[in-house]
């Protein structure tokens, strides 16, 4: 309710910029009545992500804010609020529908709009601009009608505007007028380096051309012809050439206007008249646009500061930038292209794997001013902190990019002064950070939480850690690994342990390395290593009180005390004969059955004393143990391929059957699954596996560390056009590797975000074998292979180990407490008030 | 259990001592009531434990199946289902105050495992 005394502050635009004025203002318990019109038909969401909508995400997932949220913050918000004008006088601001605000102070936050280069033909259908949802919506539905896609512009969004076209499944060209890709933050040689590789990843670019007319095509849609006389055809045209301020507002209510437009604003944020600000893209600041997200909050911070009698101003923006374009690295920091006077420049190029570095000094050789890094941008976050907080370089300034095998000097985080700033994004500084870590916080996420750090672009996230992990250390924190209370080791170190002391029971590892008796955390790690390092069979006497009871009842355990039974079906593939046993068995013994997503049959119900005898007619049929129950490789997940698809180029159901024969029985800190599409339409979702092949048609290319489920991550590309026995070796070096390193219960996809030099490091020592490690991870694995069992086999085979299945060791009776109820014609565990009720319940048929 | 004044509680030969797995639990039916029998050796000797199998969070009975082990020196076991440790000496949950099963003397004699109740 706005109260007569209260100030009312209008917010025109609810972008990035906008959400972040109202953030900050919120912060700030300035007493205001705040009113935010957004012209589009949502509320802020992140356009740095927008390229994710085409890797999956959707509108939700890329908001910033809801309308509940605003509302609990007492914003009035509306959606779909174009203003038409402002009376300045009056103070007063109109929409198009002539509901009518007050204001004492408004703040425009207008944001941009992409530029379309006057092109006769550039207003047809498939002619479209990359900024908002709609506009991905729109790309996303004429992609689905095209084959060919071009994007017009080479910079840093044009190329965001590629990769989505290329995730479309478009042949994707880019169209530059400039001799280089990204002008604005690579030299020529960054730009021709870029160029290379992201050729090589089958986007065609073609530079130097300016488009003259757009035409109807011959084999495509349109046919663009260029200048020199050349021409492209193509489907869809997609115009990213740079984006103009949305300044309509301005220029109608008379505000002070650059040249080539954008409002004029001073120091504070505040246009001609000081009543009203303005803030982000549609700002002149110093006669500069600035196109970037975080120069932006800057302003908006700047603008905040001044409404509520803070300090705090914007003083021109830092640019840097660092970013993966189709998963090429970049990186531009300050004066890349050395123009200032004086200005010296050391350069590293490395064209065979695609690295070029350079950096820029001031006269004096002791200062970072400037720096290109396309290809591998490791060196990014120290560049750029020797550039923002003038730290003196090394006597050997070329040291910081030369790849001098761990001697470059790293920059530790006990370097920087307090005034470091770490993240730009949310202008945190290393003094921020001490006062959060002072203020209670003891870890990575509980800084986060306090101080925002590292929650925009994330490119701070390994100096933040360095910054936080060095802090903690200083007040004597100790950060403990180790496992549990029994062991003072980490998951890897007690494997290490094991494989080279060659311990083979924990017995005999808690009288060399622990205490106490162990307990249900260290127990089945210990177990699942020495199945991954001895593959014995788990139900081994001294293994078997390690198992978890999936494990030891070879299993998965319901919530009342049953268990499902899921046996191999390796790639998906079935005979009808072993369908029919399934229905057989499952008849006979009531189970619930279920399709599960890994292209297998689940049966549900199963008590503890029937599992031998199923697994005896399952076993007997032709199936062996699926590892359902284990932290193991559960399915390799496949679609069916150039055997019968008129689309596949690859038999993906033999290569999946062979890969789930080759690393069935492999335990692991996790459970891994793969899938194999048989190409790249991608119907085995092979992306969002741990292990995931995809069919090209000079081989396979493989992606390591995806994840479906909780927190889903896209799988990375691990390496291309493999041959089958590339493609094995890679997979049994990389899933060792991950079996011997990663943290209890760590599945690879959150291994990989955790490792030091993630994919790069990964490739180098699967690829490269960077640690000399290659030939022991694949005997290991050839050993995990050659001694597999089925468990189940082994089991039913061994009286001692039946001895386990049964509910009762002194009776035959059966637990009273399991009781079905029949739902659309299968059993379910009966609820509690059946069960009470006693009428529906039936009984359960001893068999 | 309406009966409880005039019961008195009497040792019930269960199973032979070999019946019973190291380091693990099996299960005894004992009139209605479900017992989860432990036998713990470790260097401190063997040692003999009987609780209700009934997991009372989890509302199953499957005490029995859980991974025994030892928490701030008491001996527990871990619910198979949603992992809380009751302690096998008492029968308390280590998680819950409000939470615990009923713990029942057992002896071995002449390799016969007998359970109280």
């Amino acid at each position: 309710m706005t109260s007569s005394s209260q100030q009312r502050i209008v917010i025109v635009g609810n972008g990035m910029v906008g959400h972040h004025f109202v953030e900050q203002l919120i912060n700030s318990q300035h007493d205001c009545h705040i009113t935010v019109l957004s012209g589009e038909g949502r509320l802020a969401y992140d356009r740095v992500y927008l390229s994710s909508y085409f890797a999956g995400k959707t509108a939700e997932d890329l908001a910033m804010t809801t309308p509940e949220t605003y509302q609990e913050w007492g914003v009035d918000a509306r959606v779909n609020a174009r203003v038409s004008d402002i009376d300045r006088t009056a103070k007063v601001v109109t929409l198009e529908s002539g509901e009518t605000f007050e204001y004492d102070k408004l703040v425009l936050a207008t944001g941009s709009y992409p530029f379309v280069p006057p092109i006769p033909g550039n207003d047809q259908p498939h002619c479209l601009v990359y900024r908002t949802i709609e506009d991905l919506e729109a790309i996303s539905a004429s992609s689905a009608q095209s084959k060919v896609g071009v994007v017009v512009g080479g910079g840093l969004l044009g190329l965001e505007a590629a990769n989505a076209l290329k995730q479309a499944g478009l042949e994707t060209h880019v169209v530059e007028f400039a001799p280089q890709l990204m002008a604005v933050q690579l030299d020529l040689m960054g730009g021709d380096q870029l160029r290379t590789k992201i050729e090589d990843l089958g986007v065609q670019v073609h530079t130097q051309k300016a488009t003259q007319e757009i035409v109807a095509g011959e084999h495509c849609r349109y046919r663009m012809n260029f200048s020199d006389g050349s021409f492209l055809e193509t489907d869809l045209i997609l115009f990213s050439a740079g984006i103009r301020p949305s300044d309509q507002l301005g220029r109608s209510s008379e505000l002070a206007m650059g040249e080539r437009g954008g409002i004029v604003i001073n120091n504070q944020c505040q246009t001609s008249d000081p009543d009203i600000y303005a803030i982000g893209e549609c700002a002149l600041w110093d006669n500069r646009i600035y196109g970037l997200v975080a120069p932006g909050y800057a302003m908006a911070r700047a603008a905040v500061a001044n409404l509520t009698g803070g300090e705090g101003e914007f003083a021109g923006a830092d640019m840097s930038t660092k970013l993966k374009l189709m998963g090429v690295e970049v990186g531009s920091i300050g004066d890349a292209h050395a123009k200032t006077p004086g200005a010296l420049v050391y350069t590293y190029h490395n064209q065979p794997d695609g690295i070029y570095k350079k950096l820029v000094v001031d006269p004096s050789k002791t200062h970072v001013i400037g720096a290109v890094l396309v290809g591998d941008t490791s060196d990014y976050d120290t560049l750029l902190q020797y550039a923002l907080n003038e730290i003196a370089v090394p006597e050997a300034p070329e040291s910081l990019i030369l790849p001098s095998a761990g001697e470059a000097p790293t920059l530790g985080a006990d370097a920087l002064g307090d005034a470091a700033t770490i993240c730009s994004c949310y202008n945190v500084s290393k003094g921020d950070i001490i006062d959060a870590i002072d203020g209670g916080c003891c870890s990575v996420g509980d800084v986060k939480g306090a101080t925002s750090a590292s929650t925009g672009c994330g490119g701070c996230a390994a100096l933040l850690k360095n910054v936080v992990d060095s802090e903690l250390e200083k007040r004597g924190v100790e950060v403990s690994k180790a496992i549990c209370e029994h062991f003072n080791y980490t998951r890897q170190e007690l494997y290490h342990l094991i494989q080279v002391e060659g311990i083979k029971s924990f017995n005999e590892l808690l009288e060399k390395h622990g205490t106490g008796m162990g307990c249900d955390i260290c127990k089945p790690a210990a177990g699942s290593i020495f199945a991954s390092v001895w593959n014995d069979y788990i139900l081994q006497q001294q293994h078997q009180p390690l198992q978890d009871t999936n494990d030891t009842y070879l299993g998965n355990m319901q919530k009342d005390g049953t268990y499902s039974i899921v046996p191999r079906v390796a790639g998906g593939e079935i005979t009808p004969d072993k369908l029919i046993l399934l229905g057989e068995v499952a008849k006979q013994y009531n189970l619930y059955t279920k399709i599960t997503g890994g292209q297998r049959i689940d049966l549900f119900g199963a008590r503890v004393e029937q599992l031998p005898a199923i697994w005896e007619a399952l076993v007997a049929g032709g199936f062996e143990t699926g590892h359902a129950y284990a932290k193991a490789l559960r399915t390799v997940k496949s679609c069916v391929g150039s055997t019968w698809c008129r689309y596949g180029v690859q038999d993906s159901v033999t290569m999946a059957i062979d890969l789930e024969n080759r690393y069935k029985g492999l335990r692991a800190p996790h459970k891994i699954k793969f899938a194999v599409s048989g190409c790249t339409r991608e119907c085995a979702e092979a992306q969002g596996k741990d292990i995931g092949v995809i069919a090209t048609e000079n081989g396979w290319n493989l992606y390591v560390c995806g994840n479906g489920g909780m927190k889903p991550r896209h799988a990375d590309l691990f390496a291309t056009d493999l041959d089958d026995e590339t493609l094995v070796k890679y997979i049994d070096r990389v899933l060792m590797f991950y079996t011997k390193t990663a943290d209890r219960l760590q599945r690879t996809s959150v291994w990989m975000e955790n490792l030091e030099g993630g994919l790069e490091y990964l490739q180098q020592v699967v690829i490269e074998d960077s640690l000399g490690i290659g030939d022991e991870l694949e005997a290991q694995m050839q050993l995990i292979t050659d001694t597999y069992q089925c468990e189940w086999k082994t089991t039913i085979e061994s009286p001692e180990a039946l001895k386990r299945f049964r509910q009762f060791v002194n009776s035959d009776a059966t637990d009273s407490n399991i009781q079905f109820v029949t739902e659309r014609d299968q059993i379910r565990p009966a609820t509690k008030a059946e069960k009470f009720s006693g009428e529906k319940a039936i009984p359960v048929e001893i068999v | 259990m309406q009966a409880q004044e005039s019961y008195t509680p009497q040792w019930h030969d269960v199973c032979h001592e070999d019946d019973l797995v190291t380091n693990s639990g099996v299960c005894a039916l004992i009139g209605e009531e479900q017992v989860a029998i432990f036998r713990i050796v470790n260097g401190e000797g063997t040692q003999y434990f009987a609780i209700s199998n009934w997991d009372p969070i989890g509302e199953a009975n499957v005490l029995y199946r859980g991974i025994v082990g030892s928490l701030g020196g008491k001996t527990v076991v871990a619910s198979p289902l949603y992992k809380e440790h009751y302690e096998l000496a008492t029968g308390t949950c280590l998680e819950r105050d409000d939470v615990s099963v009923n713990a029942y003397p057992v002896r071995v004699d002449a390799q016969r495992v007998l359970i109280e109740l």
